[in-house]
């Protein structure tokens, strides 16, 4: 029997009786982050990181939570569980679970640069590692951060130059508060939307430590945003909302923004190649230091990447998952923000 | 921030040679306002070498050098380089939808962001000169340029490989912005720039001094354009002080004769004299000194005959008898730019037809025939006279003032076609393909099928039509109701039906279901409609009896 299976509700433990990131409402979540696609709601009883736990409060309301740091040993039905740092988002965590002398480790998102505020990724050792593929194309590779941050720099000094204001379009949990340290160094007040408010004040109660930020609301007079710093989800990108802006020059904060037909498509000014995923060599990197002997390839360019993979020599299979879309438009994030 | 007034993005910094460039070619492919386009533009003419900016005006205004290089080359070279396999780049590129992009993505980076320090003069002269140059010479050329570029110069330099240069700039907007920075009328600049050069061997003073326009007898004129009227006709005013003619379903064409030579050029400006044998008899009836604008179409007695059997001479090089003698071209000229070597472009269009009508039966050839002028008294006429456009194989009306000057590009006012309805056709999507451009990764291309008893028959591509939110809900529905994995098509659940237009309908033994369509495109998404209550093949054909086949003569 696999120790874990894929079912129609998510990941599933049998022997431990538990899903993982479950995609419909079940007894037992093990959640491995926040975002909307891997913590749903519904569920009877959930489990996640210290740091994950203000996030799902935040997200899903009152619950049955219960949280763990990294690498503290928990058992389910004799089943031993650990959580892992996966460097994705605030609290993101892989998932490493034990029976009979066999791992697994599920990867949740992942990426393979410390970004500071995610904690950094920790390659698990393990005899099935189940991955993500959301970049799984050898097109996409990243700059490292600093030089990505120091673009974003340069960017808003260049709209000051033209008196412009500089919105910077990033998701609201993760994004932003990399975009937010990306800025930091121009000593400059930062104004945050609503929703991208919100999320920061949930994190400051978590005890994250964050720059001073201001929310704009209606009341915001308009002199105090020309030429300013702005960080807004993407959901408000293109609305009305912007108009207060004006003018403005918009940049978006994505790993898509690597094709410059998307970068065209969002008709956008400019596009920061930042994400919160492993680029091909990340994922790469990070299946080869698990040493697992199988790999399952979930959400992303599973077909090419888990391909790929036994091309190389290394047993591999493709997943069919709901999960996805926190780097797209995710339609219930915006409802959640509007 | 004082000391921080003159920080500038990396993209504004001032470069020289190909690097600048490729940086205005980064510009112009991802700004989304006009204006920063022109800058950027402007900024370049201001600053480049002067041979670097006439093969701007030359890449621009599509002069192209000819393709050094397969696309199939390119592709062998670079996985060669990156050690991934045929597949893995196929897969890549379905992502990308674009080549030159996909092949810049895929290299390894570069350290030195300073780039080659090279002029875009250098590279496109090292093209041409490798054009004839043997393979291994044409791979060492590319792969060692490859790998001194950063990933912007890759991109512009693949494209300059790869012959394809569309990348979200007009030739107007290059040509306004030219204007603007030698300080001359676009108008000028567009005449001036026209025609038969060499950018390898022609100036930048050379070309824009007014002494060439007048020594390149080829020179065309640019074409007047007109805009669809969308209003009501009679918003235009006095029906009398308007002309009426068909608006003709062939290649828009400029016809020259002067110091004895014969040039026919296309809108797209190339020079089609050539191609149409048919033409060369005009070089002995016309006067030199000549420029008429028309229509390039077949048509037997004065007939015009369906484009289907212009596509068929299109591309060719060899035409056999049989074409000469089943579909003639002729030339159906509507305007006359120039007579007795002086420019008449300003002379109203009255002045222009009558000198027109004249010339032509004065050749007295069935090669030149006149566009004919519509009689009509009221609007309501016209309409009427509109409906019928398809049985004269027209596509609708042209509208010109009377008193109208011939004007330089797409202008409002004084002209306007006036097309008519398309044909529409429901139908159920069958296939998808990733897009290319601002498309890219999104599943955009479709295949649709009618229904012909049980079964769905294919019967035409659409790639436009739908808002970029329908396409993303389509994109949608393919990834989770498709078949395949890998490769660029996927074959989909057929449970979405459009209605299709298309201007026009031919029979055709390429395509399983008989028809071959023109312009087809998405109207509109019929999300009130079941696959079964799309039209038949039946329909087609019935539409393919009416419009399509009339019998020559």
């Amino acid at each position: 029997m696999a120790l874990i299976e894929f079912s129609n509700r998510g990941l599933y433990c049998p022997p431990g009786d538990f899903y993982i990131d479950p995609w419909k409402p079940v007894n037992k979540a093990v959640i491995t982050h926040a975002h909307s696609d891997h913590a749903r709601p519904g569920s009877a009883y959930y489990l996640c990181h210290h740091l994950t736990k203000p996030l799902l409060q935040a997200r899903l309301g009152d619950n049955n939570y219960e949280s763990s740091g990294w690498h503290e040993p928990i058992s389910i039905n004799g089943v031993k569980l650990s959580l892992h740092p996966a460097g994705h988002i605030i609290g993101s965590s892989q998932v490493r679970v034990e029976y009979n002398n066999e791992v697994w480790v599920v990867s949740g998102d992942y990426k393979t640069e410390n970004d500071g505020i995610s904690g950094a990724f920790e390659p698990v050792k393990c005899h099935v590692f189940i991955t993500e593929s959301t970049f799984g194309l050898p097109i996409y590779t990243w700059k490292k951060q600093e030089a990505i941050y120091s673009d974003i720099r340069q960017w808003i000094m260049y709209n000051k130059a033209q008196k412009k204001t500089s919105v910077l379009i990033a998701y609201s949990l993760g994004k932003a508060q990399r975009v937010l340290n990306a800025i930091a160094p121009l000593n400059e007040t930062v104004y945050l939307h609503g929703a991208i408010y919100n999320m920061h004040q949930a994190l400051l109660s978590a005890g994250l430590q964050l720059p001073a930020v201001e929310r704009i609301t209606p009341d915001t007079p308009k002199e105090k945003l020309r030429s300013a710093i702005v960080i807004a989800p993407p959901s408000a990108d293109g609305t009305p909302w912007m108009k207060r802006f004006n003018p403005y020059s918009v940049g978006v904060c994505s790993g898509w923004m690597q094709v410059r037909g998307n970068v065209r498509r969002r008709n956008v000014d400019a596009g920061f190649v930042l994400s919160d995923h492993a680029d091909w060599n990340g994922l790469l990197s990070a299946v080869k230091a698990t040493g697992a002997e199988k790999v399952y390839v979930t959400h992303g360019f599973q077909s090419a990447f888990s391909r790929y993979l036994n091309e190389q020599g290394l047993w591999s299979a493709e997943v069919k998952t709901e999960y996805g879309g926190e780097e797209e438009t995710d339609e219930t994030i915006i409802k959640e923000e509007a | 921030m004082q000391e921080n007034d003159d920080i500038l993005p990396i993209t504004a910094l001032p470069q020289t040679g190909f690097k600048a460039f490729a940086m205005l070619v980064t510009t112009l492919g991802t700004s989304t306002k006009t204006n920063d386009k022109l800058d950027a533009l402007g900024k370049y003419f201001n600053t480049a070498p002067a041979k670097d900016r006439v093969w701007v005006i030359a890449l621009f205004s599509g002069r192209r050098p000819k393709r050094m290089v397969s696309s199939t080359l390119l592709v062998q070279w670079c996985v060669a380089l990156i050690q991934q396999p045929v597949w893995m780049f196929e897969e890549c590129y379905h992502t990308v939808g674009d080549l030159a992009e996909t092949i810049a993505l895929l290299l390894p980076e570069t350290d030195t962001l300073e780039g080659s320090g090279k002029s875009l003069a250098w590279y496109l002269e090292q093209v041409s000169r490798l054009e004839k140059a043997d393979e291994a010479d044409r791979k060492l050329f590319v792969v060692n340029n490859w790998l001194e570029m950063n990933r912007e110069e890759r991109f512009v330099f693949n494209k300059l490989l790869t012959g394809g240069f569309r990348i979200g700039v007009s030739q107007k907007m290059m040509v306004n912005a030219l204007a603007k920075s030698v300080e001359l009328e676009p108008s000028v600049i567009a005449h001036r720039i026209s025609g038969n050069w060499n950018p390898a061997t022609t100036s930048f003073e050379e070309l824009l001094s007014e002494h060439a326009a007048t020594t390149d007898y080829s020179k065309p004129y640019p074409f007047y354009l007109a805009y669809q009227l969308e209003d009501d006709v009679s918003t235009l005013g006095e029906p009398h002080e308007w002309q009426a003619e068909w608006k003709w379903d062939g290649i828009r064409g400029q016809l020259i004769k002067r110091n004895d030579q014969l040039f026919v050029w296309s809108r797209g400006e190339e020079l089609m004299t050539e191609k149409f044998p048919e033409y060369e008899v005009l070089r002995d009836l016309l006067p030199n000194g000549v420029a008429l604008d028309g229509e390039i179409i077949p048509a037997v007695g004065g007939q015009p005959l369906p484009f289907a059997l212009l596509q068929t001479r299109i591309g060719r090089k060899n035409i056999t008898k049989k074409q000469l003698q089943e579909a003639p071209i002729c030339f159906f000229c509507y305007d006359l730019l120039e007579y007795n070597h002086e420019d008449w472009r300003n002379n109203p269009l009255t002045e222009r037809r009558a000198q027109l009508e004249e010339l032509v039966t004065k050749a007295g050839h069935t090669a030149l025939q006149l566009s004919p002028l519509i009689f009509y008294s009221t609007w309501d006429d016209l309409i009427e006279i509109r409906r019928q456009s398809r049985d004269y194989y027209a596509e609708g009306l042209m509208l010109k003032r009377k008193s109208s000057a011939y004007q330089v590009g797409r202008k409002v006012g004084d002209w306007w076609k006036w097309k008519v309805d398309p044909f529409t056709i429901d139908a159920v999507m069958i296939y998808a393909q990733k897009g290319h451009g601002r498309r890219s990764n999104l599943y955009t291309d479709y295949t649709f099928a009618v229904k012909d008893g049980d079964k769905l028959v294919s019967f035409t591509k659409a790639y436009s039509g739908l808002t970029d939110k329908e396409f993303a809900q389509v994109d949608a529905f393919v990834k989770r109701n498709s078949l395949e994995k890998f490769g660029p098509v996927r074959t989909v659940k057929p449970e979405l039906v459009f209605e299709i237009a298309f201007e026009g309908i031919a029979a055709s033994n390429r395509h399983k279901s008989g028809v071959a369509l023109r312009f087809p495109r998405i109207s509109r998404w019929r999300k009130d409609k079941k696959p079964d209550e799309i039209n038949t093949l039946e329909d087609l054909q019935k539409m393919l009896l009416l419009y399509g086949q009339k019998t020559v003569g």
